[in-house]
């Protein structure tokens, strides 16, 4: 287990205080002018070497996009937006780093804008979110009376202005270029890439986008070196994560972990075993719903960290464990997903516009045990229609999980839809109007 | 996508009060000059809170002139993101959770809840405009599921006996004590803590 000097959020579950007071006891805005005279290439890479990844689901390292920001700023000023969307099922890290810790992201605030040079930085909040919100804007508001942000921001020569930005409900924003919209005060429909938001971004002018957890990290990373950071976990999973351990477990919890921790002792140690015993065990989501889930025997020897989760199909998202037990109706729990993506669609691309719906109807009727022998199949054909056929990554956000579905439990569906295609029970099914189509005999 | 329609009832006029006014400027003030476009988020919002929670289509036409900005692109900003009600909702407004993490801890005990108490449809007004409820998407407090969200506050850990509580007390108008309905402390492990022990006693 990771050893508590070695926890980053030492707040975690607000035993200490979020005001800067006590922010400043647990090591916040100490002498963060020392870490900026360093320059901003001594910042780059340090976080370059503690191979820090992005801590909002895609794992791109953090270093290498900072490294892109232009090194002249030219007539086009930088902007850095911090991305606090955070919607994805199964998680919510970010939510106690906002209302718990937000001197840390503040900070990191501040050094990063120093390292990419931009004066002003958006932190996109979801609107549910209002309340813990506040709590940032409090301690924003801190900052400045203390002189920590704002003009030559804690004596560093940097200027920074911080203000919120509130979405309102949209999970499509958490993409970073919808997100961009919705800040210019549009719908959030992505944009394609390139151009990349690091030269084309905010306004047209250079941008970079990290999550709210990257954000945070940072001061520490630069305060204990880079080579700290990497001596957790293993190579190129480095460093600390907090994990949120919901669904059918004891004592589910958000809980700062290494990487590459087991995810049985994850869910034993830290979240007090799943209900009803180890063996009640049915499948895991490991990353936030838009990753495939894994079976229970895969879950014994499975460890947490981006690589590992990729070599078995799956991925490590945003760290979201979903425990699901055998009590649970798995098709029903995917179906209930497929909703999700249904409702949170942006309409854009037709693929997933349309697809996402139709995923989700045939999968209410699979858990009915209403659908035919060949639409298990179909629903794979469908998936791979959306798969890689959308402008963002929503398309495969919302098929990997009925992939994974159909890859894991493929039996299970079959036994439980077991109908010839309806073409041969010639019912009236108003949305088959064209069923006689599927007539191989014809 | 959601399917959403304004109001068949609308007023036909809208103007920011004062304090809006003011809370409209330093929104404004946020964004670079000419780009007072981004504001229109937070500007529904103010409008949606100085109009009992919801926002009529004279709010949107307003607004639009207020930042210069056609009217299509407001009324297209209100329709895509589903925090701006176009309908009235009650005085206090509750919204359930049943995305996967809350639903397999038994969100469905939830929506019953509010099905006895509030009224048998989602989005149901009743007749005192007290009260309405209605499902939504992942609120983003999965381990403290099930949840729901009445205005602005979270209530966590919930299960149905809670939830006739909370309701109960909702329907007399009062606001009852958000955060966890479990007496556990935000997000830590209850009963179970492992870390971080020495701040915990400290």
């Amino acid at each position: 287990m990771l050893k508590d000097e070695d926890r980053i959020f030492q707040n975690l579950y607000n035993d200490l205080g979020s005001d800067i007071v006590s922010s400043q006891k647990r090591g916040d805005w100490v002498k963060t002018k020392e870490l900026t005279d360093k320059g901003r290439d001594w910042i780059i890479n340090e976080i370059k070497d503690s191979q820090l990844r992005g801590r909002g689901g895609a794992g791109f390292p953090t270093g290498l996009k900072w490294s892109f920001a232009p090194k002249e700023v030219g007539s086009r000023p930088h902007y850095l937006v911090i991305n606090g969307d955070e919607s994805e099922p199964g998680t919510c890290k970010d939510r106690d780093i906002l209302r718990f810790e937000p001197h840390k992201l503040i900070e990191g605030c501040l050094i990063a804008s120093y390292a990419v040079q931009a004066h002003v930085c958006y932190i996109y909040i979801r609107g549910e979110y209002f309340v813990d919100g506040q709590k940032l804007q409090a301690a924003i508001d801190e900052a400045y009376e203390k002189n920590l942000i704002g003009k030559n921001a804690a004596g560093t020569g940097w200027d920074l202005d911080i203000y919120i930005h509130y979405g309102a409900g949209a999970y499509i924003c958490g993409e970073e270029t919808a997100l961009l919209e919705s800040i210019e005060g549009k719908k959030g429909q992505p944009r394609l890439k390139p151009p990349f938001p690091a030269l084309v971004g905010l306004y047209g002018c250079p941008t970079i986008i990290n999550n709210v957890e990257t954000i945070a990290v940072v001061p520490t990373i630069l305060r204990r070196s880079g080579k700290w950071f990497a001596s957790l976990g293993r190579e190129k999973n480095t460093g600390t994560k907090i994990f949120c351990i919901s669904g059918n477990v004891n004592n589910p919890c958000n809980v700062e972990e290494e990487m590459n921790i087991p995810l049985k002792k994850l869910i034993e140690v830290h979240a007090g075993g799943v209900i009803g015993g180890w063996d009640n065990l049915k499948a895991v989501i490991p990353g936030g719903s838009s990753m495939p889930l894994i079976p229970k025997e895969k879950c014994e020897t499975l460890t947490m960290d981006f690589d590992s989760l990729m070599a078995e199909k799956s991925g490590l998202g945003t760290a979201g464990i979903v425990v699901i037990n055998n009590d649970q109706d798995i098709i029903k729990c995917m179906a209930r997903i497929a909703r999700f993506y249904k409702h949170e669609s942006c309409g854009q691309c037709t693929p997933c516009r349309e697809g996402s719906g139709w995923m989700w109807r045939m999968l209410e009727r699979m858990a009915r045990g209403e659908a035919s022998k060949d639409e298990v199949d179909m629903l794979s054909d469908v998936t791979k229609q959306i798969e890689g056929h959308t402008i963002c990554a929503f398309g495969e956000g919302s098929s990997w999980p009925v992939q994974g579905l159909l890859r894991h439990f493929k039996d299970e569906i079959k036994k439980r839809n077991k109908f010839d295609p309806i073409v041969k029970e010639k019912k009236n099914i108003p949305y088959l109007v064209d069923q006689h189509l599927l007539d191989k005999n014809a | 996508m959601s399917l959403r329609r304004p109001a068949k009832d609308q007023p036909e006029n809208f103007e920011f009060n004062s304090s809006s006014l003011e809370a409209a400027k330093i929104m404004i003030a946020k964004y670079p000059k000419g780009k007072q476009q981004s504001a229109v988020m937070a500007l529904l919002y103010i409008a949606q809170k100085q109009n009992n929670n919801w926002i009529p289509l004279a709010a949107m036409k307003y607004i639009a002139k207020f930042l210069d900005m056609p009217y299509i692109k407001v009324y297209e900003v209100a329709t895509f993101y589903t925090m701006y009600n176009l309908s009235p909702v009650g005085k206090y407004f509750v919204q359930v959770c049943t995305t996967t993490p809350c639903m397999i801890r038994g969100a469905n005990k939830l929506v019953e809840a509010c099905k006895e108490k509030i009224s048998e449809n989602e989005s149901e007004l009743l007749s005192k405009k007290t009260c309405s409820w209605m499902e939504v998407e992942c609120l983003g407090a999965c381990v403290n599921a099930p949840m729901m969200q009445i205005n602005d506050d979270y209530y966590e850990d919930l299960d149905k006996e809670k939830t006739l509580k909370i309701l109960d007390k909702i329907l007399k108008g009062e606001t009852p004590k958000p955060g966890s309905y479990r007496g556990r402390t935000n997000n830590e492990p209850e009963n179970n803590r492992k870390t971080l022990m020495d701040l915990k006693n400290a």
